[in-house]
């Protein structure tokens, strides 16, 4: 330690030293070494980047940067509005966006538990469209009461989500179809074939849309009156937090999670060790297109009461970049979820006051995913930039 | 998409969406088998056709020149701009070390983004007309080629011929030509089996990576464009983004990363899209057209993976295909 810092070292005021050249280049290297606090730093660190971005884009085509920022999130329910429309207050905002957010929150849940065994699945989007398509021509044009009804739904989705997940894991396994390349079959596979049922049977022509299924089996309940406020009750989003728990301490505290996580990481070493690569990767996808049928319950039951055909939605793609800000742990999926949620529900609000088109959540949105794809050469460079630091500081004695 | 009335249409449609779907695919091979993995070319194509849309209508409104006269301008625009947003895919892939997986689905949806942003953006504050979401772009030309199309069954290969589907044969050729004769095309193609080897032979593999992802990215810009005059006469970003990019991706993959079974991929998919459209307008036929071909749709993606599942130890991917290149790895 240099002379100045040993200095106020004598007085107690030991971090002057974090602000010397030497203190803070020892403090980087550390830092660089603290995959934790990288985790955290490197996605928020593409986020800012993004915003400031942006607001150079908005300056651009001459709106009020902050102006419009502010009221995008307040659209979203982070921030209070300053006057609210009848019925309505940042608790009723809040509760929207959690409502569509949850089919996100459960794809990029997907993602993540795929991407745990080394697989990447680009398909929540069909399977979302195949769940959500037939949980709701089995129970919600049916007059079954909600208690069955939404239980129901539920179990379908689960079910059919599994099966499709199991079906692209074992077709990789048995004939070596590269998953990405099946999932993106299956995804308009999937689309056009409930397409044409919708079309056929189902179609409300002035919608140009499904019929609507029934409240009773909907996993949102509306208009419900709290406090002189009319909000949603997102039913999903209760399911989601005890399903994400669930499948945080599958992955991290139980021999199979264990098991699924070692196959990720080197799918050579544990088959030596004598683990099943099989078996893991068809569970994988199995429990990732469980969580991906989910996602479309709680989309096409859930945030919409329709099905609009001659689309796939957007979440299975959105998700995947979720999971990338979100680092793969549930509570950044949850956060990244939030975010890109409320950037996109708060955009209505964001036209409305600022005058801004609702494109521009979505280009911050992409603008915020290309860093963060960058966050991995960030590491890298970080990394190698650390190591020379280090050499140097223990040349000179300081490390 | 037009109407179509006669089953000469077929195959005419059948040529004119599908070389543009060929032409896409044929970038994707470019840059696949150079090893960089290229799920964008959704975006690219887009990226592509938004550039030759904006080039087109300001040409058009300078110069008064027909909309097939600013086609081959529009064209060059295209390609120009679906280059540039592939360099970003690029850089990204090959220089940053992303995962090139993930850099092509951020990438597609960075372009749906980017392109409606702009187009809006640009009508309002540029062309002070309104904020609306299209550029209009008009008919490409077409020809009929007089006695051949007369031809009972085949003729209609020859009618209503557009005059991209010209271009689009030549830069077709002209590719295969590069991928297969040239040292350039040996050496792209080494690099996706085994990068290590080219670089050991003097092969930036970097440099050689970086240039095909240009490549996809220019002939996507070329292919989207077409697709762009031919299905919808404008650019719309809500309208023209359908899935054609990966479309293209299944049909490279059907035809195993090579240029003439990818041809006969993207041929296939075609003539059973339009082979549909025109079955639901046959007389006794009591389906309307939309339903059928909402069907007949998802045929090219089951297909294709029915074709995975029996070919698929034969079908070879090129081996160092969606790998980091890393100098330091053996």
């Amino acid at each position: 330690m240099d002379k100045i810092s040993s200095f106020f070292k004598k007085f107690g005021l030991g971090f002057v030293h974090a602000f010397t050249k030497n203190g803070a280049r020892v403090n980087f290297v550390k830092l660089s070494k603290n995959r934790t606090a990288l985790a955290f730093l490197l996605p928020i660190t593409a986020i800012i980047l993004s915003f400031i971005l942006g607001s150079i884009v908005l300056a651009l085509i001459g709106a009020d940067p902050f102006k419009a920022i502010t009221s995008m999130f307040q659209g979203a329910g982070f921030l209070p509005k300053a006057r609210y429309g009848g019925g309505q207050n940042q608790f009723s905002d809040f509760m929207k966006l959690l409502n569509n957010a949850t089919p996100l929150i459960f794809a990029s849940l997907a993602v993540s538990v795929a991407l745990s065994a080394g697989m990447f699945n680009i398909g929540i989007s069909g399977v979302m469209v195949l769940s959500g398509f037939i949980s709701s021509v089995l129970i919600g044009y049916s007059p079954l009461p909600a208690v069955v009804a939404r239980p129901a739904v539920l179990i379908i989705c689960l079910i059919l989500g599994m099966g499709a997940g199991a079906l692209v894991g074992f077709l990789k396994y048995k004939f070596n179809i590269n998953e990405v390349v099946q999932a993106i079959m299956f995804n308009y596979t999937f689309m056009y074939i409930t397409n044409y049922f919708i079309y056929k049977f189902f179609l409300n022509p002035e919608t140009r849309s499904s019929v609507v299924v029934s409240d009773a089996a909907r996993l949102t309940i509306a208009d419900v009156k709290v406090g002189g406020v009319e909000i949603v009750v997102p039913l999903g989003f209760i399911v989601l937090i005890a399903v994400a728990v669930i499948v945080y301490i599958f992955l991290t505290r139980t021999k199979d999670g264990f098991e699924m996580r070692a196959v990720g990481l080197n799918p050579r070493c544990a088959e030596y060790v004598g683990i099943s690569v099989k078996k893991n990767v068809i569970l994988a996808m199995a429990i990732s297109g469980a969580l991906a049928g989910l996602a479309g319950a709680t989309f096409y039951l859930g945030a919409t009461n329709t099905i609009k055909p001659e689309t796939l939605p957007s979440t299975g793609f959105d998700a995947i970049a979720v999971c990338l800000l979100g680092g793969s742990h549930p509570i950044g999926i949850f956060l990244a979820s939030l975010l890109i949620s409320g950037m996109t529900t708060g955009g209505a609000y964001m036209q409305a006051r600022a005058s801004v088109s609702t494109q521009v959540p979505s280009l911050i949105i992409g603008i915020m995913l290309i860093f963060a794809a960058c966050t991995a050469f960030m590491r890298y460079y970080l990394q190698k930039m650390s190591l020379k630091v280090e050499d140097n500081l223990k040349k000179e004695g300081l490390l | 998409m037009g109407i179509l009335l006669s089953s000469n249409s077929i195959l005419s449609g059948t040529l004119a969406f599908g070389l543009p779907l060929f032409i896409i695919a044929i970038g994707g091979i470019f840059s696949e088998r150079s090893g960089v993995t290229n799920l964008a070319l959704e975006g690219f194509m887009g990226a592509g056709a938004f550039t030759g849309a904006l080039v087109a209508v300001i040409v058009m409104q300078k110069t008064g020149m027909s909309s097939s006269a600013t086609m081959w301008i529009a064209l060059l625009a295209a390609a120009f701009g679906g280059a540039l947003f592939s360099a970003l895919h690029a850089l990204l892939c090959v220089y940053l070390r992303a995962d090139m997986v993930i850099s092509g689905v951020v990438m597609n949806i960075l372009s749906t983004a980017l392109t409606a942003f702009l187009v809006t953006t640009i009508n309002d504050k540029v062309f002070r007309v309104g904020a609306t979401g299209k550029f209009h772009i008009g008919i490409a030309g077409k020809f009929t080629i007089p006695y051949l199309s007369k031809i009972p069954f085949i003729g209609g290969l020859f009618t209503d011929v557009y005059y991209y589907e010209i271009l689009i044969i030549v830069i077709a050729a002209l590719m295969y030509v590069v991928l297969y004769k040239t040292k350039f095309g040996l050496r792209l193609r080494a690099c996706g089996e085994f990068p290590q080897a080219a670089d050991s032979a003097g092969v930036n593999v970097y440099h050689v990576r970086f240039i095909s992802v240009l490549i996809s990215g220019a002939l996507s810009g070329i292919g989207g464009l077409c697709l762009a005059y031919y299905l919808i006469t404008q650019f719309d970003a809500k309208l023209f983004y359908l899935g054609y990019g990966y479309l293209s991706i299944s049909a490279l993959i059907f035809g195993g990363w090579k240029i003439i079974p990818t041809l006969g991929a993207c041929m296939l998919f075609s003539f059973v899209k339009y082979f549909a459209l025109w079955f639901a307008t046959l007389p006794g036929i009591n389906l309307s057209s939309v339903v059928t071909s909402t069907l007949f749709q998802a045929l090219p993606y089951i297909i294709t993976l029915v074709a995975l599942i029996f070919f698929s130890k034969s079908n070879k991917a090129p081996a160092a295909l969606g790998e980091i290149y890393d100098k330091g790895k053996r």
